[in-house]
């Protein structure tokens, strides 16, 4: 049976859900390794957290090279043991980090490259929902180890308890990979709430919030969302960048997105028409993005907002 | 300092887009400078504007390379009114279709042809949206890679330190000239390019180079399309009038489909 390499993704020190997203699909090809590449002396801890999804082996390789350099010293050390060891296709989560990676891995191993993948299947084609989630396409790599990112949330976990086999191995980083300096690193400030991208609810807010973002903050934290923002939200600086759903922000697929305040633009469209439901909150019955709701209230957000989330409090009690 | 830019041209955001035989169709769609390139050359422009300027006899230049069918010098003309220097255009019909790897391939030859110190591109391109080239580029060259970048702060003397912002968080990094930085849209706001700017740019150079000239070999696309097919519009749902019951009709909706 082949060998399928997966990069094992970490939210702070624990692998995430979209470390056995990426399990799930590797298994339909061959048997998965997931690579861990930590700290000098933190591979064991990161490693031990791999424990969910169909994962064969973990492959822990240890550098204090990770942190000083970040992706181009991760993506050489990738490179050499896909050289040496020559999986039949190497997946990796679609975020920054995961996207650096392969295109670096990809020039190294002199491989052919799909990002953003929603489904992987056995014989390796990749499903992507391109143009805004418009219209779907199919495609192969056709020369050297297929690198494929897959987008988290996208494919149903295999959430089974894993006892892989871990192996430690060495990988050689070289110079170039070197040249770039981390000096300090800070992670994401969380809210507690769920990552935007991984979340299984986003709520977003956007003009008709006029700022205030308490309604679709309690109403997302009554059904622990996240929150999302429109581009006019965080252009007028009424919530952080990093927030921002659209096609110059973020792309989210979650199973539940609620609109409340933001009219669809097109550019906003594109970064969330692709969730599996969509309820939209808008005092504008004309605005467009309720040609896409499942389900859609004409209303004031600061009205239509606190019943609701009374409501779902109520329930939940 | 010698500074490149890189910039695409893609289809109006607002356009629809289609494809033709497992290529984004591109002849039949209203074509312009990419957005997010918008802020790299406003990166570039001020960066040189903080360090001696790129007037004529300035101490810097900034030059703007893509690639694409002729049609791009549109969208290069666009970067060149904004105060960039000079431009470059790698045109070949053997080059439609390419992939990224390919598309880093020849940009790569260019850049590191070209001398510079500094190449800035935005992260991504808005209809490919694979955010790749930058790193490729980055590691083709064996130059630095300083991406993702919320702020740039340049030492003439040859180093560049940047603040870098993902879903992972911030990092302070940096490195030595020659170095190759994406930048985020947060990082500045793009000029508009002013009447005297626009005049100027009918007057500068864009240099077109063939494969030949560049001096690589053209290489097929390493992944293949095998279907396109469109999805089906959404239809639209159910839609009420809140008269004071519409959080109510929310929350039996979210029941009812068991997403709480």
């Amino acid at each position: 049976m082949s060998n399928v390499f997966i990069l094992a993704d970490f939210s702070g020190d624990k692998a995430s859900k979209t470390t056995a997203e990426l399990a799930t699909a590797g298994a339909r090809i061959g048997a998965v390794t997931a690579v861990v590449f930590a700290d000098a002396g933190k591979g064991a801890a990161f490693a031990a957290t791999v424990n969910q999804g169909p994962i064969a082996n973990v492959l822990i390789v240890e550098s204090a090279d990770f942190a000083k350099h970040g992706v181009p010293a991760v993506a050489d050390a990738l490179a050499n043991l896909i050289k040496s060891k020559s999986p039949a296709a190497v997946l990796i989560a679609s975020h920054a980090f995961g996207k650096e990676i392969a295109a670096r891995v990809a020039v190294l191993t002199e491989s052919g490259i799909i990002t953003d993948a929603v489904d992987v299947s056995a014989d390796r084609t990749a499903t992507q929902l391109v143009f805004g989630g418009s219209t779907t396409v199919h495609s192969k790599v056709s020369h050297g180890t297929p690198i494929i990112t897959v987008r988290p949330n996208s494919i149903e976990a295999d959430l089974t308890s894993a006892t892989p086999a871990i192996e430690n191995a060495s990988a050689e980083i070289g110079a170039a990979a070197k040249l770039s300096a981390i000096s300090s690193s800070q992670p994401p400030v969380k809210g507690g709430r769920p990552e935007l991208t991984e979340a299984n609810i986003v709520v977003s807010g956007g003009r008709g919030t006029n700022g205030d973002f308490a309604a679709v903050e309690n109403f997302a934290d009554s059904l622990g969302a996240a929150v999302g923002a429109s581009r006019a939200a965080t252009d007028a600086g009424w919530y952080p960048h990093s927030h921002q759903v659209g096609q110059t922000g973020k792309t989210v697929s979650p199973q539940l997105y609620v609109a409340c305040g933001i009219s669809g633009a097109i550019q906003h469209r594109a970064g969330m028409q692709t969730s599996k439901s969509i309820i939209v909150v808008n005092k504008d019955p004309e605005a467009p993005i309720f040609d896409i709701a499942d389900f859609g209230v004409i209303g004031d957000l600061f009205n239509v907002l606190p019943q609701a989330t009374a409501g779902i409090s109520a329930k939940k009690s | 300092m010698k500074i490149a830019v890189c910039v695409k041209q893609v289809p109006d955001s607002w356009a629809e887009k289609k494809m033709v035989n497992g290529l984004l169709d591109r002849v039949n769609v209203d074509a312009v400078l990419n957005d997010l390139d918008e802020y790299a050359v406003e990166e570039a422009l001020r960066i040189a504007e903080a360090h001696g300027g790129n007037e004529e006899g300035g101490a810097n230049t900034v030059t703007v390379i893509s690639m694409g069918p002729e049609r791009a010098t549109e969208a290069v003309r666009k970067a060149l009114s904004m105060g960039a220097n000079d431009a470059i255009l790698i045109t070949d019909t053997a080059l439609a279709g390419a992939d990224a790897l390919a598309t880093s391939s020849v940009l790569a030859k260019v850049i590191g042809d070209g001398g510079y110190d500094i190449v800035i591109c935005g992260t991504e391109s808005t209809d490919a949206r694979m955010s790749v080239v930058p790193a490729m580029i980055s590691a083709r060259l064996g130059w630095g890679q300083l991406t993702f970048a919320s702020k740039v702060t340049v030492d003439p003397a040859g180093k560049v330190s940047i603040t870098r912002v993902t879903e992972a968080g911030v990092d302070e990094i940096s490195a030595a000239f020659p170095v190759v930085i994406s930048v985020v849209e947060k990082i500045n706001e793009p000029r508009y390019p002013s009447f005297k700017g626009i005049m100027a740019a009918k007057k500068k150079t864009i240099e077109q180079r063939d494969l030949a000239t560049v001096g690589v070999s053209s290489q097929s696309a390493w992944s293949q399309v095998n279907d396109a097919t469109p999805r089906p519009p959404r239809a639209a749902g159910v839609k009420v009038t809140d008269e004071g019951s519409g959080g109510e009709a929310l929350v039996n909706f979210l029941v009812e489909k068991k997403l709480i």
